[in-house]
């Protein structure tokens, strides 16, 4: 799953049998931080509730059409959840570990 | 089967079934000297992982119906193990040793 944002509705005409009145939205793809990432795709709504504006994550590929019922659907990505917070903790970079025979020497660091 | 660093946590209140009462974790992709490759995921946690762990993620559909023991869930991404060490070998040409010679490059 990913993060996305909506950024607008889209309305088809004629759709496959089990795609009638499911939403469909326009959605940015976000990196963890917020910022746009990609191209914007549509996303079949699995909630029904999101709409522009919101801070969403989907799944793509088959996992998508199982969120929707019915579930064989051709769908390539759907939204399975309105984000409500998101809790970025800043980590400290992993210490590497020291190479051999140059752990004592960080004492003439000027 | 992904290496990742977990980085964070989402929550949300409106989501499929499914995801009812699972804890999601923002995992970065990382490379075997874990540093970040790229990309990250939202996984779902079943092995109580936790923010700055090291941990083994699916990112596949059957396996990870598999794990949640639903066979219709709409999810790809699962958190499946806390990893302890990572042991990586040179990748480097072995050379053969000369008499004596136990310098390493």
């Amino acid at each position: 799953m990913l993060l996305g944002r909506v950024i607008g509705t889209l309305v088809p005409s004629q759709v496959c049998d089990g795609l009638a009145g499911v939403p469909m939205l326009w959605v940015q793809p976000l990196t963890k931080t917020g910022e746009p990432i990609g191209l914007p795709l549509v996303c079949a709504d699995s909630t029904r509730m999101a709409g522009p504006g919101e801070l969403i994550y989907y799944e793509s590929s088959r996992e998508a059409a199982l969120a929707l019922d019915p579930w064989f659907v051709p769908v390539d990505d759907a939204i399975v959840g309105i984000v409500d917070g998101v809790d970025l903790t800043p980590l400290a970079p992993e210490p590497a570990p020291a190479p051999e025979g140059k752990a004592a020497t960080t004492g003439s660091a000027p | 089967m992904i290496l990742g660093r977990v980085v964070g946590a989402i929550y949300s209140t409106i989501n499929h079934p499914i995801l009812d009462g699972r804890k999601l974790l923002i995992v970065d992709r990382i490379a075997p000297d874990r540093k970040p490759s790229g990309g990250y995921l939202i996984a779902i946690d079943v092995v109580d992982a936790g923010v700055g762990d090291t941990v083994l993620m699916i990112d596949e559909g059957n396996s990870a119906r598999q794990v949640l023991d639903a066979p219709n869930a709409p999810t790809r991404s699962v958190i499946i193990g806390v990893v302890d060490a990572i042991q990586l070998e040179s990748t480097e040409p072995r050379r053969p040793r000369a008499n004596g010679d136990r310098k390493r490059a």
